[in-house]
């Protein structure tokens, strides 16, 4: 007979879980629904007269080219900060596991980017990275012109995915090393026994032992850079030049905290919730698949 | 059980007999941050120790929108203050909100004696409605001017700052011939380049006297000569004569201007402080009104900064305490003076501005100049363009010109092509603001 630990008592159960319930109700599923409201009505800064209007917040927010812009750029921006930083954080943690002369220093730095807030790190890419009086304006030096984000979209765009990367690498690190040291030695020694050099284990065993890890890490990152890039783009660029680094969360704050037109933005958070939750179905159902869970 | 109930009512009368003596409360909040944010926290312990029957809770919101968006979300939930700090922008959503006790009633309701007419008409104007009623107190105030280096100007043979938009081209072609790299930094701030140049020009913004005469008015600004004034400052970007400086290149205008990086650049009066205290040792400069098209036909420049707005539904005792504060602030004295004096803010009264100048304020080398703004402010009588702006969501429409131009100094579109989109969208914007406060009218 097969053994279920079950609770009989329906309502002990449902105390247990009502403080996690209560909290998921007050921080997620009130606002949703505050937010679905003011989406399909009009509301004014001091509220008061708010007025049905259907879809007339979503026609809006669709057919403007701007908005879509945005789409454009906050999906360039989660593939391609995923997409570094991911690559940086799996060579140093496989580096870091070869347990090279200095690993133990090498593993509390990597993941000290992790720890500072995201206006923290903007305003230090900022300055890094201003044509003017920035580090890197010594290659307006050599070739004047060459870097000026605050002119040009293109720049602008780069330095917000290095910011994005080079503050997620840290967190990115530390999970992948937890896996590479998960994985058994005496599956790497046997490879090496079997003449395999250093980088053939890395890529045929340690890393294809490591995917349930990576898919883990693309969904937080892909989520991350939709949701947390506000902090970066807020302070380094603040959307611009001309909407270059507008990404969707960003252009969500202005038009609701500085616009104060609450039912646009309110209509664009809707349509940015559901295309985290498109997302996130879709890395399940088909990045899942080629997931190996031991 | 009966020594109890003694003991509970002893507590209750002695905790009403302190709370009686203590002095009756109000909450204020405040926008500015950093420096001047100390000062207005300041002008807080000021008014608390001039005085002992109220007080004044001052908090700082981080930030003018902040200040905005915080009591829009403490009104919706009735936890507003009794008194906030609103930036200039934000002066329609109060107008329109329904949430406040409009000064001149309130002034009136609690003797407050205040002559309207000893504002200076440009700032009157700006929050007052179309009909002329002051319904916020002008607190903090600027206006636009041009900074100049005497130095650099000097190399070609001049000692006054030019007069006309037309004159600063050619100067600014004589700077470069005479090695000055950079003759002038500019943004894409509208405030400077689109609101004053409109306003001191006479030239519309928007129909309907800029907005004032209703919510249904539409923008005007891509028909007039603002698109000559910006292509002339893309001209002069392109020849190498003007720079563009913000926080994103590394210094911004007024960091490149006191370092002695650019010859020149328009700002607010508000940072003649910050240059005199950031300047490179030996930077000759002053500042000037602002150029015009024809000098002839010179109109007043309009204000900026943020003025104090009452709110509704609170209680007699706070509004009496408000009342008190108001008084306080408001005052030439202990208002206006204070705040010329610790920061680059202008007085707003004749009577704030006749007691600077009685004090021999301005003979003050390091303050010498700041008059020029009350000359700017006062330049014409106040016309029905250069009243003010008076657009819904004005701070999305700063947003689209600004990124229409970044767009086309970059090179992605004319300055035309720019200038209409942003008027474009400026429309919708207006519009859809329009519709969210159908059946309500501007006042």
């Amino acid at each position: 007979m097969e053994k279920r630990a079950t609770f009989s008592n329906l309502w002990l159960a449902a105390a247990f879980i009502a403080p996690q319930m209560l909290l998921i109700f007050t921080f997620f599923y009130w606002p949703t629904g505050e937010a679905l409201y003011w989406a399909v009505s009009l509301e004014a800064p001091f509220g008061g007269s708010n007025e049905w209007v259907g879809w007339l917040n979503f026609q809006t927010v669709f057919s403007d080219p701007k908005y879509w812009d945005s789409v454009r750029v906050s999906l360039l921006f989660a593939l391609s900060s995923t997409a570094l930083s991911l690559g940086i954080a799996v060579l140093l943690a496989l580096f870091v596991d070869r347990r090279l002369a200095g690993h133990q220093v090498y593993k509390f730095t990597f993941f000290l980017p992790y720890a500072l807030a995201a206006p923290a790190v903007g305003l230090a890419f900022r300055f890094i990275f201003s044509p003017d009086a920035g580090f890197v304006s010594a290659v307006n030096r050599i070739w004047p012109g060459l870097w000026n984000p605050a002119f040009n979209g293109n720049d602008a765009f780069i330095m917000i995915v290095l910011a994005q990367a080079w503050m997620m690498v840290g967190y990115n690190f530390i999970f992948f090393l937890a896996a590479l040291q998960s994985i058994p030695r005496t599956v790497s020694e046997a490879g090496a026994m079997d003449g395999a050099g250093v980088l053939r284990r890395m890529w045929d065993i340690q890393l294809p032992l490591i995917t349930p890890t990576l898919f883990f890490l693309i969904v937080i990152n892909i989520t991350d850079s939709f949701v947390n890039s506000f902090g970066i783009v807020d302070i380094t660029t603040g959307g611009g030049p001309a909407r270059a680094t507008e990404v969707m969360v960003y252009k969500i704050y202005f038009d609701g905290f500085r616009g104060k037109d609450y039912s646009l933005a309110a209509a664009q958070s809707i349509v940015l919730m559901l295309l985290i939750i498109a997302l996130t179905f879709i890395q399940f159902r088909f990045i899942e698949r080629r997931v190996h869970y031991s | 059980m009966k020594r109890l109930a003694l003991l509970a009512m002893a507590a209750t009368a002695f905790a009403t007999g302190a709370s009686a003596a203590e002095r009756t409360k109000f909450e204020f909040w405040y926008g500015l941050t950093g420096d001047l944010g100390e000062v207005v926290a300041n002008h807080c312990k000021l008014f608390n120790e001039s005085q002992d029957k109220y007080e004044a809770i001052c908090t700082g919101q981080g930030g003018y929108d902040k200040a905005e968006q915080n009591t829009i979300a403490a009104f919706r939930a009735k936890q507003h203050p009794t008194v906030v700090q609103i930036y200039d922008a934000g002066t329609v959503n109060f107008m329109l909100s329904g949430a406040i006790y409009p000064a001149n009633k309130f002034a009136k309701d609690y003797n407050l004696d205040i002559d309207w007419s000893k504002y200076f008409p440009g700032i009157a104007n700006y929050y007052a409605t179309s009909k002329g009623e002051m319904w916020s107190f002008p607190y903090n105030s600027s206006t636009a001017v041009l900074y100049w280096n005497k130095d650099a100007w000097a190399k070609i043979g001049k000692d006054k700052a030019p007069a006309t938009w037309a004159e600063f081209g050619e100067d600014l072609k004589a700077l470069k011939a005479a090695g000055v790299d950079c003759g002038f930094a500019f943004d894409f701030d509208s405030w400077m380049n689109l609101e004053q140049f409109s306003a001191i020009n006479g030239i519309p913004l928007a129909t309907l006297e800029n907005g004032y005469g209703g919510l249904g008015a539409e923008i005007a600004f891509n028909k007039t000569a603002f698109v000559d004034h910006m292509k002339d400052f893309k001209a002069w970007m392109d020849a190498g004569y003007a720079r563009i400086q913000t926080n994103q290149t590394g210094k911004n205008l007024i960091q490149s201007f006191a370092d002695g990086t650019c010859a020149s650049t328009t700002s607010s009066i508000a940072n003649h402080g910050t240059v005199h205290n950031t300047q490179v040792a030996g930077l000759n400069w002053d500042v000037a009104k602002l150029p015009v098209i024809d000098a002839s036909k010179r109109t007043n420049s309009i204000v900026g900064g943020a003025s104090l707005w009452v709110m509704e539904g609170k209680s007699k005792e706070e509004y009496e305490a408000a009342a008190a504060f108001l008084k306080y602030v408001t005052a030439p004295d202990t208002g206006e003076k204070y705040i010329a004096e610790n920061t680059g803010y202008i007085p707003v009264t004749t009577a704030g501005f006749e007691l600077l100048k009685s004090e021999g304020f301005y003979n003050d080398p390091k303050r010498s100049g700041r008059e020029t703004a009350i000359e700017s402010l006062t330049a014409s009588d106040v016309t029905p363009l250069s009243r003010g702006i008076r657009l819904g969501n004005f701070t999305s429409i700063r947003a689209e010109v600004r990124s229409e131009l970044e767009a086309a100094f970059a090179g992605q579109k004319t300055v035309e092509q720019a200038i209409d989109a942003a008027a474009d969208r400026s429309n919708q914007i207006l519009r859809r603001y329009e519709q969210t406060f159908k059946g309500k009218t501007l006042p």
